[in-house]
């Protein structure tokens, strides 16, 4: 039976995968011009995109209330959930880096991949530089973990600056 | 040209919700395509395979429907490249840092109520209206 559990595990991923999919493509989500027709309030607004987020939150809120009174989900012993619940600097900056990307071309991560799926030439140019962008996050991340707190760095280098 | 499509849009989103419902219930896993793709490209392995399939199942799903419902797939021509470079690396850049996207956050955060997924939402989202605004009718570009 435990042997058994990653190939479930896996089929289950699939299938979530796939639904997915079709609702990006059913809602649309995976036309960088709908996208931008929601984003555009100045221009000429589609609301549809309201109408896709909030049927996906809806119906989420009200299942993920249910699913996770389980002690543990069907195929794994724990769930797997955020720990950190911190609003940080390094949250809402991230966010802001985003929230321009996104309103820029109209793409967020799902449908990016969805459209390398079916061919969009605009896809082959964003998806690298998605995996770029987090490539360098990851760097940076790398960098900096190791050091232990020693001397306090950049800050008080812009404190002196100022002072001169 | 816009056109308000109500009905594709709920369904749309519920399948989301639904896929985003299913994942949560059978791996107890987060359905946020941005940390599941970076996931994909370091960790162990049994962590790769539920990503990959994710995603081999999201590229899937897309396709199929379009094919198997005869949708001709959306295509934008003319939309600058220099553009679609930026846009990328931004939101590569910026969803590792804020540890999520519109998925992971928009989505997934929400429905678990978290306070650090609304601010996160209410932050991207508020940018990406100020930031087509800018580009549409400010700069004029990208129409």
């Amino acid at each position: 039976m435990s042997r058994a559990k990653p190939v479930l595990q896996g089929l289950a991923s699939l299938l979530a995968g796939v639904v997915f999919g079709v609702g990006l493509a059913v809602s649309q989500m995976i036309d960088p011009n709908k996208v931008l027709g929601f984003l555009d309030l100045a221009g000429d607004w589609d609301a549809s995109l309201l109408l896709v987020l909030g049927g996906a939150v809806c119906l989420s809120t009200v299942l993920f209330r249910v699913l996770l009174r389980r002690p543990a989900p069907v195929l794994d012993d724990h769930f797997h959930l955020p720990t950190s619940s911190v609003i940080d600097a390094r949250l809402l900056t991230g966010s802001v880096l985003f929230g321009i990307g996104w309103g820029l071309a109209g793409y967020c991560p799902g449908p990016v991949l969805a459209s390398v799926g079916f061919g969009n030439a605009e896809a082959l140019w964003v998806l690298p530089a998605i995996l770029l962008g987090a490539g360098l996050q990851r760097w940076l991340d790398q960098r900096q973990a190791p050091k232990p707190t020693a001397v306090d760095p950049p800050d008080s280098l812009d404190e002196f600056v100022i002072k001169n | 040209m816009n056109h308000f499509t109500p009905v594709s849009a709920l369904v749309g989103g519920l399948l989301i919700g639904l896929a985003a419902s299913v994942l949560l219930w059978l791996n107890g896993r987060i359905a946020g395509v941005s940390g599941i793709l970076f996931g994909l490209l370091s960790g162990s392995w049994p962590e790769r395979a539920w990503r990959a399939l994710f995603v081999l199942g999201l590229v899937l799903g897309t396709a199929g429907y379009l094919i198997l419902t005869g949708t001709p797939a959306p295509v934008r021509h003319g939309f600058p490249v220099p553009l679609l470079l930026l846009a990328g690396f931004l939101t590569g850049f910026g969803t590792a840092r804020a540890n999520g996207c519109t998925s992971g956050h928009g989505v997934c955060g929400l429905a678990r109520l978290s306070l650090r997924s609304l601010a996160a939402t209410g932050t991207f989202l508020a940018v990406a209206l100020l930031t087509t605004f800018l580009v549409r009718h400010v700069a004029g570009l990208g129409t």
